[in-house]
């Protein structure tokens, strides 16, 4: 398991935690799990492509999801965002199609790119992701204090004279980001799950941004450790486990914000679980 | 005008009989899928009914594992996570997001390992690419009266509950006040969403289903805000996005890169998308040629809340100002 072809796929697994947890924070905090989860659906289209004319996967996997997450930014300026992101999602995964019906020998690979694949990982990608999440983590703590104010209080950021727009569009193209670094280890499927199972379940233990990042980076450590250690036993798909234990993070993590809403104040139980929700 | 029409219909489109199954079932499954997508969309559903469109390809999957009928596998786990997501919480706007990011997660993970098992005891290994991307022309004639069935289905629920559900995509408030058993009606309508989209991922494929439940819907939202004309400008969009799809996906044999067709679904989804882009265009030009502000919202009649027309007034103030 730790043998050293396994090295690099430990090392990026968990800077893929540590980066999906940061950005998953968010994700949960804006209500931006559709978006989170068309992203990467976006750029699987991107690796297809770059398959087919031959070029690095990685560079398609950002130019797609850069491109899905422009194009959700901008068909939501003109409507409904839950809409526009549906229509983006399905444009990206129809060209997905397409690229895939013109390519011949690909059906094994597609599977891994959508589920991800543990022994995917070579040291030429080590770089990219290393420096990609850099950025995403800089980014993120570049604009920790805008985007938290436009999560929770838009109209007072407004009010501010923040432009919320810019800021969706900035924190959409961080989710890109994440997206381009993660999608080969654990699948452009389930990469969203991982972006949002341990951080809202890490939101039903604290209140407390800084305290709730920390968490959910160590919760999505777990899930990403646990995932690939069984995962190498069973050989069975790396996206499997990390789709459940994301799930069952957020049943305990609600389970227990009811406990003790319910131990603490009776009254406020209700109270306190539509804060979490 | 013979050879024009022999070039757009290659010959024997119409004689052969897996186009007719086609455009049959194509064109029931847009119908219906653009009658429930116009209360999606109303009602802000959209990542719920994207969210069943791929979880029904779990229960493609487990069907492909066990030989039976894909139509019951995705049925029937469309109709289990419709429950899952209600149990957990979609009502409510704020938690509704995560509830149904955590099924849809679960049920990805477990559909990977149902795909694994396919490819591992079955050597399926195209399983992935057929349950997730699905097409049109290989939809066997013999489920056809099964799908048409859960379609009427689906319609008779819908056409009962559309006052109600209506009445409940303007604010789960106002319905409950009015005397509406908003928890049952919201129940209901995410079943008959899921039952919907099964229908829809099994013609065009799990994950492009969305399309045809959003996109017309969407699309007629920005034409009309009255409900009814919506829906039936939905279906006509729908059905003819499907038709032409097919006709396309059959002509493009012919086509470039290489001598086999294009996807039907690749060909159904540009064509609903480009329709929605046009529309638009022409919406927000209209709109800036008389002048009003583009509101953000489609159908914003029914959803219009004080607040909304509030920023919206702001907003062209603003730009006026900025003028």
């Amino acid at each position: 398991m730790f043998a050293g072809f396994m090295i690099n796929t430990w090392i990026v697994a968990s800077i893929v935690a540590i980066v999906a947890g940061v950005v998953g924070f968010f994700v949960v905090l804006r209500g931006s799990s559709f978006a989170a989860h068309a992203i990467p659906n976006a750029s699987f289209a991107g690796a297809a492509g770059a398959n087919l004319v031959g070029a690095s996967s990685i560079g398609g996997l950002l130019v797609f999801a850069v491109a899905g997450a422009l194009g959700i930014a901008l068909l939501s300026k003109r409507g409904r965002r839950d809409v526009a992101t549906a229509l983006a999602i399905v444009l990206m995964l129809a060209l997905g199609a397409l690229f895939l019906s013109f390519s011949t020998e690909y059906a094994a690979e597609t599977y891994s790119l959508l589920f991800g694949e543990v022994l995917g990982v070579s040291s030429s990608e080590l770089a990219p992701t290393v420096v990609l999440a850099l950025l995403a983590v800089a980014a993120v703590a570049t604009f920790w204090r805008l985007l938290l104010l436009t999560s929770v209080m838009p109209e007072l950021a407004e009010a501010r004279g923040v432009h919320i727009y810019r800021v969706e569009l900035v924190f959409l193209l961080i989710v890109a980001l994440v997206t381009s670094l993660s999608v080969p280890v654990v699948g452009a499927l389930l990469m969203f799950s991982l972006m949002i199972g341990p951080p809202a379940a890490a939101r039903s233990f604290t209140t407390n941004p800084f305290v709730a990042v920390v968490l959910a980076v160590s919760l999505a450590l777990t899930t990403v450790w646990i995932a690939i250690a069984v995962s190498y036993m069973t050989t069975w798909p790396i996206g499997f486990f990390v789709g459940v234990l994301g799930a069952a993070f957020f049943l305990t993590g609600r389970a227990f914000a009811a406990w003790r809403g319910n131990r603490a104040h009776p009254r406020a139980a209700r109270h306190s679980q539509v804060v979490a929700a | 005008m013979g050879g024009f029409w022999s070039h757009v219909v290659e010959p024997g489109f119409f004689q052969s009989q897996t186009v007719q199954v086609a455009l049959l079932v194509g064109g029931v499954v847009a119908a219906i899928s653009a009658v429930v997508g116009v209360l999606t969309v109303l009602r802000g559903q959209s990542f719920a009914g994207h969210a069943l469109g791929d979880i029904s390809a779990t229960g493609g999957s487990g069907a492909f594992l066990l030989s039976i009928n894909p139509l019951f596998g995705f049925l029937g786990m469309g109709l289990a996570a419709a429950g899952c997501m209600e149990a957990i919480g979609v009502r409510r706007v704020r938690g509704r997001d995560v509830a149904t990011g955590i099924v849809l997660g679960a049920a990805l993970g477990v559909a990977a390992l149902f795909l694994y098992f396919d490819t591992t005891f079955h050597s399926t290994s195209g399983a992935a690419i057929t349950v997730l991307f699905g097409s049109l022309f290989v939809v066997s004639s013999s489920t056809v009266p099964a799908i048409i069935a859960c379609a009427s289905g689906a319609l008779v629920v819908v056409l009962v509950l559309y006052r109600p559900l209506l009445l409940s995509s303007v604010g789960d408030d106002v319905a409950a006040a009015r005397g509406v058993p908003v928890r049952v009606i919201g129940g209901l309508f995410i079943l008959t969403m899921a039952v919907t989209v099964a229908l829809s991922a099994i013609t065009i494929g799990a994950i492009l289903s969305t399309a045809l439940l959003i996109g017309p819907a969407a699309t007629a939202l920005r034409m009309t805000r009255r409900p009814v004309t919506a829906t039936a400008t939905a279906v006509a969009i729908g059905v003819a996005a499907t038709w032409v799809g097919c006709l396309l996906a059959y002509d493009s044999f012919y086509w470039p890169p290489v001598n086999h067709g294009w996807p039907v679904s690749f060909c159904i989804v540009a064509l609903v998308f480009v329709f929605y882009l046009a529309v638009d265009l022409v919406r927000s030009f209209r709109l800036r040629r008389t002048n009003l502000p583009a509101d953000k919202s489609n159908g914003a009649v029914v959803r219009a809340h004080p607040l909304d027309t509030l920023s919206t007034g702001i907003e062209a103030a603003s730009a006026s100002g900025s003028e």
